[in-house]
């Protein structure tokens, strides 16, 4: 199975290790990713203002290249997906913006027709968690580890559609298949404090530390997410306990994770 | 009303599709919003004021930079009046405005470390500059 893959700007760069065990562990698993020719950066958030055009183009060439290769598109960092996918539904829904997107398009019309899977959402639907847990030789038995889903994974779920809002399972179930033990913790779908972090980082700090707390008081040694930026929040908030990819703990249990330390 | 707060109510509502009619004062928004703490104006008087037309003090307050665009309010909100994207609406009518940008590229060197993800400088300019 192939599908488009586009990393986005942090994957090629402080998110390494999202993108670089996103692809091996596909690859075990038998999908591959084709990465999207000379794609652009998402922008990181999506602008819910109806007359924002320009800098919601980027997105919809990369939806409109999949479209081309004739392929599904895959995405892995929670910030790119949410961009994306919202973007896609934009060009789908609201007749006004699709049509001011499409003048700056050079070739044919594109009107959201790219389907988009977040890389839980491929392990799920299309790989299924039965090969996961085929494919896994060094099983994490014991480990206690909470999914962060934070904001932009699940929100807003009229758009997202990839689990329920307020319950979701799907990284808990992706957890169970590698063997390890999930950790369910009230805080799991609550914002890190994102972006504010660059001129108020006290309220990410403070916003960080009500996760970290309540992910810790439920037992978990590890904490586990989708999104550099909520990595790096939780991280800088002097969470003592590691935070890793989603992609690092696949690789580590299907036996590809090695040293990526430059 | 006067004319020129009637054309902004009428372009912050065109522009964030949201209609503030809708809203029925329960709360929830504010209630959920983990920015409140941190903010002068909150999300359900983001609404009212919008309704209002009382839109000027909005474009003043630091609350337009506390929203962290998480989505609690939109997902929660029980009429599906989505105040966060008043609050952006709001932001923009901010920061278009010349000479009212947010940030600016020389403030960045300041606010980054060695592992400051790029998704955060990207992410902070989309919401504070223009």
């Amino acid at each position: 199975m192939k599908f488009s893959y586009f990393p986005g700007c942090t994957l090629k760069n402080k998110a390494k290790d999202l993108d670089i065990y996103a692809r091996k562990c596909a690859e075990v698993l038998g999908v591959t990713l084709e990465e999207i020719e000379n794609w652009q950066c998402c922008g990181g958030v999506f602008t819910t203002a109806k007359d924002e055009v320009a800098t919601k183009l980027s997105s919809v060439r990369i939806l409109k290249d999949a479209q081309k290769n004739n392929l599904d598109l895959v995405t892995v960092c929670s910030a790119c997906h949410n961009v994306v996918k919202q973007t896609n539904y934009a060009m789908q829904n609201d007749a006004e913006f699709a049509s001011k997107v499409n003048r700056y398009m050079a070739e044919d019309e594109y009107n959201g027709e790219t389907k988009i899977y977040h890389y839980l959402e491929l392990i799920r639907d299309v790989i299924g968690y039965d090969k996961v847990k085929e494919c896994v030789v060094n099983p994490l038995a014991g480990k206690k580890i909470a999914a962060y889903y934070g904001c932009l994974l699940l929100r807003p779920n009229s758009v997202m559609r990839m689990d329920d809002p307020e319950n979701p399972t799907i990284i808990e179930d992706l957890i169970k298949a590698l063997g390890a033990t999930p950790v369910v913790y009230s805080y799991r779908n609550e914002c890190c404090g994102g972006y504010v972090r660059m001129e108020s980082p006290e309220l990410a700090v403070k916003k960080s530390n009500t996760v970290i707390e309540s992910a810790k008081k439920a037992g978990a040694e590890v904490i586990v997410t989708a999104c550099p930026l909520c990595k790096y929040n939780l991280e800088k908030s002097g969470c003592d306990i590691p935070v890793v990819y989603l992609t690092e703990l696949l690789a580590e249990a299907l036996g590809v994770k090695e040293d990526t330390n430059e | 009303m006067s004319n020129s707060k009637k054309y902004l109510r009428e372009e912050i509502i065109r522009i964030s599709g949201v209609n503030p009619k809708k809203c029925m004062r329960c709360g929830k928004c504010s209630a959920t919003c983990p920015a409140y703490d941190e903010m002068e104006y909150h999300p359900h008087q983001f609404v009212y004021m919008v309704e209002n037309g009382n839109i000027e003090p909005l474009l003043e307050s630091e609350s337009l930079y506390r929203c962290l665009t998480c989505f609690a309010c939109v997902e929660r909100c029980p009429r599906s009046v989505e105040p966060a994207k008043l609050v952006e609406a709001v932001r923009l009518a901010a920061v278009r405005k010349q000479g009212n940008n947010r940030m600016t590229a020389n403030d960045v060197p300041e606010l980054i470390d060695d592992e400051t993800p790029q998704q955060l400088i990207v992410s902070a300019f989309r919401k504070y500059t223009k």
